[in-house]
């Protein structure tokens, strides 16, 4: 009798237990609750918003695609132009031939090329395309002031600049400083940069024209190669007629180059 | 897509999770609340006794005012006992905390009042006596640097009608009751403090508090035989009661109107210590009740709150580290200029502020502003973030004006916030202790 009676109370007590416990996990289930409905709507949600930022980015690229497509069409007449201008030299005097045409738009370009470099980045093909017609441009700018120059009897003042984006020219970066404070320092010289690896045929040209080796950076001043970095002493001695130049200056004409390495854009 | 602008971009969407998680439970949360029975049909008969513990260290300018700030509250004289705790101060706190006492005694016959002093232990030791002197069903602390609005008391007490509620957190102000806001920092701590009322009424919608601030949280007296005494918890003892209570499955309400006024620290200085060792604490915790982390088991603090709070410190150091490295490239760079060309093009124009920041917004604007996702949705972050600012203002001061408090935040917290959060996850990583002062 006695150990039915123990029998039942430890079975009373065991189930007093065992439902105490059932109550304390529900209670515990009912205050840390989570709700995954709402971890999903709110997923969803946020993902939407995602969704909505990469439709508008997309639409503001294509914008600027656009604009770089106009830029290129521009380009093509400013080329056309410059034959033009050749012609027309070739019958004029020196007085009517208006030699900042191609400069005033290649300053231009130069800030559109550095915008879309740092949108798209320097790997991207539109930039790639946008940089080749910017580099004709220049070749072409070159060889009308040469041709100009030479029609009036005058020197010319430019540099041919010859720089990598490749990590292995440590001297291009300090090269490029030297190039922008000059053409700070003096307004009418022309400095024409072109990125070697960039694949242009032009350039290849120009490169084996001038005898461009592989140690960049390289300047070519008046048919002479110079190769590694030159300072600024060295620059102002290759050129005497700077000091002149910066005497009469009225209206800037150099030209710029736009990736890393090049000379910072002038606004 | 280079690395930094993916973890911009997944930082981005964690910040838009987390904000819209914490918007949608406001308008969820605030609906229920309207639609809700009043919780304030408590009678005076069932009010229940309430004990208070203001530990002081070298609190003699301002416990006078925190004991008064008790005496005012709007609750009950017989049910309501009030204990400083002189944590062995080394000015003249205990002499002025006795002449207030002594005073009250006397001249207000308000008996339940008492001072004691121990031997210097820290807070949480100044805490855990005054608890084990009470007796009350309720045990409050307050801060000796706060004070507490007279409504408070009362209006949080009906919490407890939920029996799993063990404690009940305030809305924590910066206000015209102290000395006014003076600097930019204290300005910008305004809106911070105002935003914490915000996140905090939402966080206990969803059982996710992750602190009990020491100015004037309120506990179940029997909390503490449950799940034991404060520790010291790296200096915030605060948060990790809080960890322990939700842990253990008890909930934590906040009472958003139930305000209470705090001094906060007026130099970069002083509020650089005083938040490395709440982060530094807070990351301690966490690494203390990493078990709660992405567990089920622990709700919304394990599964949202916790997480989040990681992620959020991990990217405040990864992007401060790559801030740090861009600048110093960028030094370098001028450096490199400088020395190679001299100061050729270089006029005072290009060394004015607006000249630098105009290099520096330029260098940094391939990483920042081109990257077309990545701007919208920094905008539409920023555009949530502007919101919740707004929306604690019209909580905390019942007005949503733009006032310079606001312009002051959004234009310098980011900037320097960072400051303690790389500081202390520095400390954590090499374990250097954070000291309380």
């Amino acid at each position: 009798m006695d150990r039915q009676v123990r029998l039942q109370c430890r079975l009373i007590k065991e189930n007093t237990m065992a439902l105490e416990e059932k109550n304390k996990k529900t209670a515990n289930n009912s205050i840390n609750r989570i709700s995954g409905r709402k971890y999903f709507f709110v997923f969803l949600l946020t993902c939407g918003i995602f969704i909505v930022a990469f439709a508008v980015a997309s639409f503001f690229n294509n914008q600027k695609i656009a604009e770089i497509k106009s830029t290129e069409d521009q380009i093509s007449i400013d080329i056309l132009s410059s034959e033009t201008q050749f012609e027309i030299l070739q019958q004029s005097s020196c007085s009517i031939v208006n030699s900042s045409i191609l400069s005033s738009q290649l300053a231009t370009l130069a800030s559109e090329l550095s915008a879309a470099e740092a949108a798209h980045g320097i790997d991207s093909s539109d930039v790639i395309t946008l940089k080749k017609y910017y580099s004709l441009l220049e070749i072409k700018d070159y060889i009308l002031a040469e041709q100009i120059y030479k029609q009036c009897d005058a020197r010319p003042i430019s540099i041919l600049y010859f720089y990598s984006n490749k990590s292995t020219c440590t001297d291009c970066t300090k090269e490029g400083y030297v190039l922008t404070a000059l053409r700070d320092e003096y307004p009418d010289l022309r400095v024409y940069s072109f990125d070697a690896d960039l694949g242009l045929n032009a350039i290849e040209t120009l490169i084996s024209l001038y005898h461009v080796g592989s140690q960049l950076p390289v300047i070519v001043v008046n048919g002479t190669t110079y190769e590694g970095f030159q300072s600024l002493d060295n620059i102002q001695k290759i050129i005497p007629d700077l000091a002149v130049a910066a005497g009469t200056s009225t209206t800037a004409t150099s030209t710029v180059a736009t990736s890393t390495k090049g000379i910072s854009s002038k606004k | 897509m280079d690395f930094p602008t993916i973890m911009l971009d997944i930082s981005l969407f964690c910040g838009l999770y987390f904000q819209i998680f914490l918007l949608v439970t406001f308008f969820d949360g605030e609906e229920k609340e309207k639609n809700a029975k009043s919780l304030t049909e408590t009678t005076h008969a069932t009010l229940p006794t309430v004990s208070i513990i203001v530990p002081c260290f070298n609190e003699a300018r301002t416990v006078k005012k925190t004991v008064m700030s008790l005496l005012n509250l709007n609750y009950p004289k017989d049910k309501l006992s009030i204990l400083v705790v002189d944590d062995g101060s080394t000015d003249n706190t205990h002499a002025v905390a006795t002449a207030v006492v002594a005073h009250l005694n006397t001249a207000n016959g308000f008996k339940n009042i008492k001072v004691v002093r121990q031997e210097n232990g820290g807070k949480y030791t100044a805490v855990n006596y005054g608890i084990r002197q009470s007796t009350a069903d309720i045990v409050g602390c307050l801060d000796a640097d706060s004070i507490v609005d007279p409504q408070a008391l009362i209006r949080m007490i009906p919490f407890f009608n939920d029996k799993k509620v063990m404690a009940v957190t305030p809305a924590m102000r910066v206000d015209t009751h102290l000395p006014r806001p003076a600097t930019i920092l204290q300005h910008i701590q305004r809106t911070e403090y105002n935003i914490g009322i915000f996140t905090k009424r939402v966080y206990a919608m969803i059982d996710a508090i992750h602190v009990t601030p020491g100015p004037f949280s309120i506990f179940r007296r029997e909390v503490f035989d449950t799940i034991g005494l404060f520790k010291h918890a790296h200096n915030t003892e605060d948060m990790e009661i809080a960890f322990r209570i939700q842990s253990e499955g008890f909930r934590i309400a906040n009472c958003h109107n139930a305000f209470v006024y705090t001094i906060t620290p007026n130099t970069l200085r002083k509020l650089y210590r005083q938040r490395t060792r709440w982060t530094y604490g807070f990351i301690r915790n966490l690494i203390d009740y990493r078990r709660c982390l992405f567990n089920k088991k622990y709700g919304n603090m394990g599964m949202l709150t916790m997480p989040f709070a990681v992620i959020g410190i991990g990217f405040v150091f990864y992007f401060v580290g790559l801030f740090m490295y861009r600048g110093g490239v960028f030094i370098y760079n001028m450096y490199e200029r400088i020395s190679t060309v001299g100061t050729i093009g270089l006029t005072f124009s290009h060394l004015s502020f607006a000249s630098i920041s105009t290099s520096f917004t330029e260098y940094f604007h391939s990483f920042y502003f081109s990257l077309g996702m990545t701007s919208v949705l920094g905008v539409m972050l920023l555009a949530t973030t502007i919101y919740i600012v707004f929306k604690s203002k019209k909580m905390a001061e019942g007005s949503a004006k733009l006032s310079r408090d606001i312009v002051y935040f959004l234009c310098f917290y980011s900037f320097v916030a960072p400051l303690w959060i790389g500081k202390s996850v520095y400390n954590v990583v090499l374990s250097k202790k954070t000291p309380w002062r």
